[in-house]
């Protein structure tokens, strides 16, 4: 137990509880400056230059005064890191990976099954459990206290005992969900702060490293630790393979299943027991102020990017590992920076390009496609338009052939009395169907519909009509209000509800014969 | 159970009967909802569970899935209590119970009605999800297969829960308000369903909304208001002054008393 007490004296990386910088600092400075780049060129780029030489030797320097060992350069630090030539970088590295694979497997399901905030209570509440193994310990055999397994048994148990109190509240009270949320979360955490308190007062001082549990202290994993890890969070990821069908249907519909005979609590409390697990296992690394975000940022990330469960399970496990490493691996080469918060901070990242980029439900991706039927919209309106220019020129009873909407022309300002439309709009609008070859620009003339554009303009009026009909037949609605319903409709009609109207409408109108407008145009 | 109340069960019941309820009431919060519900269905039959709102239909159905704990009272199911008949009874929630969200395809959502015959542990192989598909189409829902379901339609999200009943082949559908907030394609879909399972021999108890089509689609009717006011064929049952009784308002006394159980339970 001895190696416990020394490891916690080494080198604790949350800056925030470091009450011992001193015994470290200051003893070999001399290194830093080994490979000074030379200064080059003057002016204003000369005078970026030496900003950002500025920038990165502070960064440089500055970590190095609290952290005595290193003595290399940043990128020393990262290529070290990344080769894995430390024994400790490697042993943190894997431990942290398998940790955000397993964060990201289970937390899946608990967003789908909408326990993110039990999370939050889960790690608020492990700090009384951690309080108690260590009292319990330090009394049953003195200097034992902080046998990480006997710690993590505390957390476990207190941890679970504040997602049970939650559920229990809820339940044989009036009390709602959000209130018992905050209660226990609070009653829990003051609870094991007051427990620490009383720790501090009663130990010699080597207590003093509990306080790592809050903010995390991923630096000082020893081999031990990291296979106790490994091997927790593969049974974590192996049961949740294992039992993927099942969780999907106790996320999914929990009557349904229910009704068909699963054990819905015994699935609902191993659900449970696997979020405090890997909430138990990230405290350690990330605290338990943070460690909320390990199961929760990369599922919610992953659901920018798929609407298959499978699949979101898959990229949610590969954020969480890609996030732990990435937090490991800044820590090491910016040892200011603490590895917990670097954690979170890579998945907020990933977060963040998953909410604007990501493939199914990003912004940009849903600006995209809405630009997309932006465009459409207006392609139809034009050609619509047209059409009814084109059309209004002829004589009762007589229709248009597309061999006559291919020869009259069109001008801007004839197709700008048809609709209350800018000019400006107007342009742009035939200026896309131009060179999308639904329309040929003749010169200042005007412009005349291609084969093509004549094919699509008679679509566009036809559906736009049917759906007016539809609407004055079987909607009755005033034919003087129709005209506007149907123009924001007939742009999300479908393939289907068109085969619907054919066989309400279509003997009346032959294919491909545009019926006359309901009303004036 | 005891012996002497199943003893007098199956004297009171026919063993035949796809369900039957004897004696039940069934509380929400401690307050009685249903009231001495005593009913056999008919097999063979589809029938209409209809009544106002708040009048424990839903819960009668729940109830009697062991979703919902009785007060007192047993049912049976084909003879047996529904633990031992799971595969011989599909069950059909209404659609507003789940997240239409999730990320899950509607194949997917129809292969859950296979997950009790796959068993634990084990993944939905390929005869499975073929299994899955058949019943798409016998909803009319095979080009939507891999449609995520927040896509589908209301009408077609309720088309994918029906499938997830057939493809579990029971012999008994429970199902909660199909009909509600369906276009008119998938309304004539479940009455053309409905009546496919009853020619091959199966009953269905549907929650019904719709007064005006109750004749039309079934053959029996429960009038259901907190306590059973009428069961038996449509023709016989399905009486205007059956209906006045059935929608006149609730029992004043069952309401008061239920109220007051609730609240000398809970200790106020």
């Amino acid at each position: 137990m001895r190696r416990d007490s020394t490891r916690l004296l080494e080198t604790d990386d949350s800056p925030l509880l470091n009450e011992r910088d001193g015994t470290n600092s200051g003893s070999s400075r001399s290194g830093i400056c080994k490979t000074s780049p030379p200064l080059t060129k003057g002016g204003i780029q000369g005078g970026y230059v030496l900003l950002g030489l500025l920038v990165v030797l502070g960064l440089l320097i500055f970590p190095e005064s609290l952290s005595a060992q290193e003595t290399r350069s940043v990128s020393d630090r990262l290529i070290r890191t990344l080769s894995l030539q430390d024994y400790n970088t490697r042993i943190v590295l894997m431990g942290t990976c398998l940790l955000g694979i397993s964060g990201g497997v289970v937390g899946t399901f608990m967003l789908l099954r909408k326990r993110s905030l039990v999370g939050d209570v889960v790690g608020h509440a492990s700090l009384p459990g951690i309080g108690i193994a260590y009292l319990v310990m330090e009394m049953m055999e003195p200097g034992s206290g902080k046998s990480l397994p006997g710690l993590m048994t505390g957390a476990f148990v207190s941890g679970l005992a504040g997602a049970l109190c939650t559920l229990a509240i809820k339940h044989y009270t009036r009390i709602k969900d959000d209130a018992a949320l905050a209660i226990v979360l609070s009653i829990f955490f003051g609870v094991g702060v007051a427990l620490f308190t009383i720790v501090q007062r009663m130990s010699t001082g080597n207590a003093a490293g509990l306080h790592q549990f809050v903010f995390g202290k991923t630096s000082s994993l020893l081999a031990d630790d990291v296979k106790l890890f490994a091997v927790l969070a593969v049974a974590v990821i192996a049961v949740t393979i294992f039992l993927f069908k099942e969780m999907t249907i106790l996320a999914f519909d929990q009557e349904f299943a229910h009704a068909q005979g699963w054990p819905v609590l015994l699935l609902d409390s191993l659900l449970m027991g696997l979020i405090v697990l890997v909430t138990v296992i990230g405290l350690q690394s990330v605290g338990l102020l943070l460690v909320v975000a390990l199961p929760v940022i990369p599922a919610a990330s992953a659901r920018f990017w798929t609407d298959d469960l499978k699949r979101m399970a898959w990229i949610s496990a590969g954020i969480g590992g890609v996030s732990a490493v990435a937090g490991v691996v800044l820590s090491a080469t910016f040892p200011l920076l603490s590895t917990g918060p670097m954690i979170v901070l890579s998945g907020a990242a990933l977060f963040t390009v998953s909410l604007f980029f990501g493939k199914q439900r990003g912004v940009v991706t849903r600006l995209r496609r809405l630009r997309q039927s932006r465009i459409r919209h207006g392609r139809l309106d034009l050609l619509r338009a047209c059409f009814e220019h084109l059309e209004q020129n002829l004589p009762e009873g007589m229709h248009l052939h597309s061999e006559q909407m291919t020869e009259r022309m069109l001008t801007l300002n004839s197709l700008l009395s048809r609709r209350s439309w800018k000019p400006a709009r107007v342009e742009s609008l035939l200026s896309r169907a131009v060179r999308d070859g639904l329309l040929l620009r003749e010169g200042e003339a005007g412009y005349r519909l291609t084969d093509e554009g004549a094919t699509q303009a008679v679509r566009a009026a036809r559906n736009h009509r049917m759906w007016e009909l539809f609407l004055i037949r079987y909607a009755e609605i005033a034919p003087s209000h129709v005209d506007r319903d149907a123009d924001m409709i007939e742009h999300v009609l479908s393939p289907e509800v068109l085969e619907e109207l054919e066989t309400a409408l279509g003997q009346q109108y032959p294919h491909l014969r545009v019926p006359d407008s309901p009303h004036m145009i | 159970m005891s012996q002497a109340q199943l003893d007098q069960m199956r004297a009171e019941h026919p063993a035949s009967s796809p369900l039957s309820i004897h004696d039940m009431t069934v509380a929400y919060q401690r307050k009685p909802v249903l009231w001495d519900i005593d009913y056999d269905a008919p097999a063979g039959k589809l029938v209409a569970i209809v009544g106002p709102n708040g009048a424990g239909k839903s819960t009668l159905i729940k109830a009697a899935l062991d979703l919902v704990p009785r007060i007192s009272g047993m049912v049976m199911m084909f003879g047996h209590p529904y633990s031992q008949q799971r595969k011989r009874i599909a069950y059909v929630p209404q659609r507003g119970s789940v997240d239409w969200d999730f990320p899950i395809s509607a194949r997917q959502v129809v292969e859950m009605g296979l997950y009790r015959k796959i068993g634990w542990f084990r993944p939905v192989t390929k005869k499975y999800r073929q299994q899955a598909v058949e019943a798409l189409d016998r909803v009319g829902l095979v080009d939507y297969a891999d449609r995520q379901i927040s896509q589908l339609s209301g009408g077609q999200q309720q088309r994918v829960f029906l499938a997830r009943a057939l493809v579990q082949d029971a012999d008994l559908y429970l199902m909660d308000e199909p009909f509600i907030g369906v276009d008119a394609a998938t309304e004539r879909a479940i009455v053309e369903l409905l009546r496919e399972l009853r020619s091959s021999g199966k009953t269905a108890l549907v929650v019904h909304h719709d007064l005006q089509t109750v004749s039309e689609y079934f053959d029996e009717v429960l009038l259901l208001n907190m306590r059973i006011v009428a069961a038996g064929p449509v023709k016989e049952v399905f009486t205007e002054e059956n209906l006045r009784a059935t929608y006149g308002g609730k029992l004043a006394l069952l309401e008061q008393v239920g109220h007051r159980m609730q609240l000398s339970e809970m200790g106020e």
